[in-house]
């Protein structure tokens, strides 16, 4: 059933928006591609399957206060592998895309350690999904609910952060190093603080992603950055960046999107196997066309100014 | 006020390129002075104010701003009491943000920079009132992002951007070099109006040494990295291109226009 199909790349789409939003946080607001995205939500799926297999013997009520721990040390792992990133980039002069390709890499050993094992099987385990559902009288699409909500929390969130003279600061770093320096903010800390929070998101979202599959693996990383990146450009082309909410919106559904291009793909019978190939040509596509719709949407801004000048 | 002592500058030190930008300069600015700097390409002027703002580290003596040794201090803290704008208009302010985010950004320089609101009523009302002393609109304009602004406009926003916050120093490397005359001519009318704070001391660098003796009280030549003029008062009125070009050999097509 295709409806069904949509629904289940919905669900799993709102875990890769919280993806999306870090990776816009990065690629967008600081200008940099960050590559340590890969490692990150390992390093998130990592430490949420281990607090949630830890807690298995523990009463059911606190398995599942656990299993919201999971997510928020995932959130917390994340940031600490943002953080390396930007002090190798910033302290030691490393380029940005090196210093994430860096972490990216040594994060695997790490990811490794805390798992103890290249998998963990959270099947028989309590996640936040199943205590969810359970709440909610088994209902099948309980993870969309939760999905949405934890959405919209990080959205007005992040949304708020951006509006104060902090965020200001950290958007306009993205925009012009010299000047943020020159209006007397360390383009470094701003730096620091953008790829922690990023890095943060791309955990969460990395431990929604065990509990919500039920399970955790070292590999699962691989071309995650491009998959956020494509959520990012098919967003803002298909949903607009008027606005600074607008623009966090369509991040957030331009990663439910790609899951249902995915999706649907799959269900007209493309073999799994490819999947890497389809998302690496889609992000091909996306940036193309951000390149075009960047400069349509300009211009119509252009025009619109003239008139009102005229 | 501003106080340089003996501040050298070498690039490429111990290579073949060796170069000496700033050799043993010191020159004292009062507040209120409004400093006019010519020379030559390669001349040392926009060394001189990188190395006051602190764009790199010099190699030897030392920078006081209000009796404060700045000479080792980070960029982004020495910014809090000196104003800048660049030559290129596109590097003063953020572009993809609009007019009023950007004004907070440099009205925020000396306040704490925590998660208050980025732009209080109060900010919004000042912002606005001081913008229509630009006289070019951008008072009804607050909410459109800075890259809908002609490179006149942005210049004048990033020179009230720089005097915003009240520093003690102003800092302009070429600012309307790259305008059209008319634009050119505005920025420097509302250049000659913010520098009257007497509490301010203003440094200009220009390639128009019409303009250098126009404007301002004092005016600094500057040749191989050493200052080879500094004058005002009298001596200053009576100075003139003509002069400048004979006792100075100045051989600078672009300097005459």
């Amino acid at each position: 059933m295709l409806i069904t199909i949509l629904l289940e790349a919905f669900e799993l789409g709102l875990i890769y928006s919280v993806l999306a939003l870090g990776v816009f946080l990065s690629f967008r607001t600081l200008n940099t591609p960050d590559l340590t995205v890969d490692g990150s939500i390992v390093t998130g799926a990592a430490i949420s399957a281990v607090v949630c297999t830890a807690a298995a013997q523990m009463p059911p009520s606190a398995q599942v206060l656990m299993s919201v721990l999971g997510l928020i040390l995932a959130f917390v792992f994340g940031m600490g592998a943002g953080a390396i990133t930007a002090l190798l980039n910033t302290k030691l002069k490393i380029q940005p895309l090196l210093a994430g390709i860096l972490v990216m890499l040594g994060i695997y050993s790490i990811n490794l350690r805390i798992q103890g094992k290249a998998n963990i099987n959270l099947t028989n385990t309590t996640t936040i999904y199943g205590a969810v559902e359970e709440k909610m009288g088994d209902f099948k699409w309980s993870s969309i609910v939760l999905g949405i909500i934890i959405v919209a929390v990080i959205i007005l969130l992040l949304y708020g952060f951006l509006k104060t003279r902090k965020g200001f600061a950290l958007r306009a770093t993205g925009d012009n190093e010299e000047m943020v320096r020159a209006a007397g903010i360390s383009s470094d800390n701003m730096k620091l603080l953008g790829l922690s929070v990023s890095n943060g998101l791309v955990g969460l979202a990395g431990g929604m992603l065990a509990q919500y599959q039920g399970y955790s693996d070292v590999g699962m990383g691989t071309g995650m950055v491009v998959i956020g990146l494509a959520s990012v450009i098919i967003g803002e082309v298909i949903f607009g960046t008027g606005s600074l909410m607008r623009r966090l919106i369509a991040v957030a559904l331009g990663a439910v999107l790609y899951r249902m291009i995915i999706g649907v793909a799959l269900y007209l019978g493309m073999p799994p196997t490819d999947l890497k190939l389809v998302s690496a040509v889609i992000v091909t596509i996306a940036l193309a066309m951000g390149m075009m719709g960047g400069g349509l949407s300009v211009m119509k801004k252009r025009s619109k100014a003239g008139e009102k000048n005229a | 006020m501003l106080k340089i002592e003996n501040l050298t500058k070498i690039f490429g030190q111990g290579t073949v390129n060796e170069m000496k930008a700033l050799d043993n300069i010191s020159f004292h600015g009062e507040p209120g002075d409004f400093i006019t700097i010519i020379g030559s390409n390669g001349a040392g002027k926009s060394t001189l104010m990188n190395s006051i703002a602190g764009v790199f580290p010099v190699d030897g003596g030392s920078i006081f701003l209000e009796d404060r040794d700045i000479s080792r201090m980070p960029e982004h803290k020495r910014a809090r009491r000196i104003g800048r704008v660049f030559q290129d208009p596109l590097k003063g302010t953020a572009y993809d943000m609009t007019i009023e985010e950007n004004l907070s950004i440099a009205y925020n320089k000396t306040r704490k920079r925590g998660l208050q609101p980025g732009i209080s009523k109060g900010d919004r009302e000042v912002f606005r009132e001081k913008l229509r002393l630009l006289e070019m609109g951008l008072e009804d304009r607050l909410k459109e992002k800075v890259r809908l602004l002609s490179g006149g406009q942005r210049q004048a926003l990033t020179l009230f951007m720089a005097v915003i916050s009240k520093p003690r120093l102003l800092l302009l490397d070429e600012h309307t070099a790259a305008l059209d005359p008319a634009a050119a001519k505005k920025v420097l009318e509302l250049t000659d109006r913010f520098a009257e704070d007497s509490r301010m001391c203003t440094m200009m660098i220009t390639h128009n040494m019409k303009a250098a003796l126009e404007h301002g009280n004092r005016t600094i030549l500057m040749k191989g990295g050493r200052i080879a003029m500094d004058i005002k008062g009298k001596e200053r009125e009576e100075m003139t291109v003509e002069r400048l070009i004979e006792e100075f050999e100045i051989d600078n097509d672009r300097m005459l226009l």
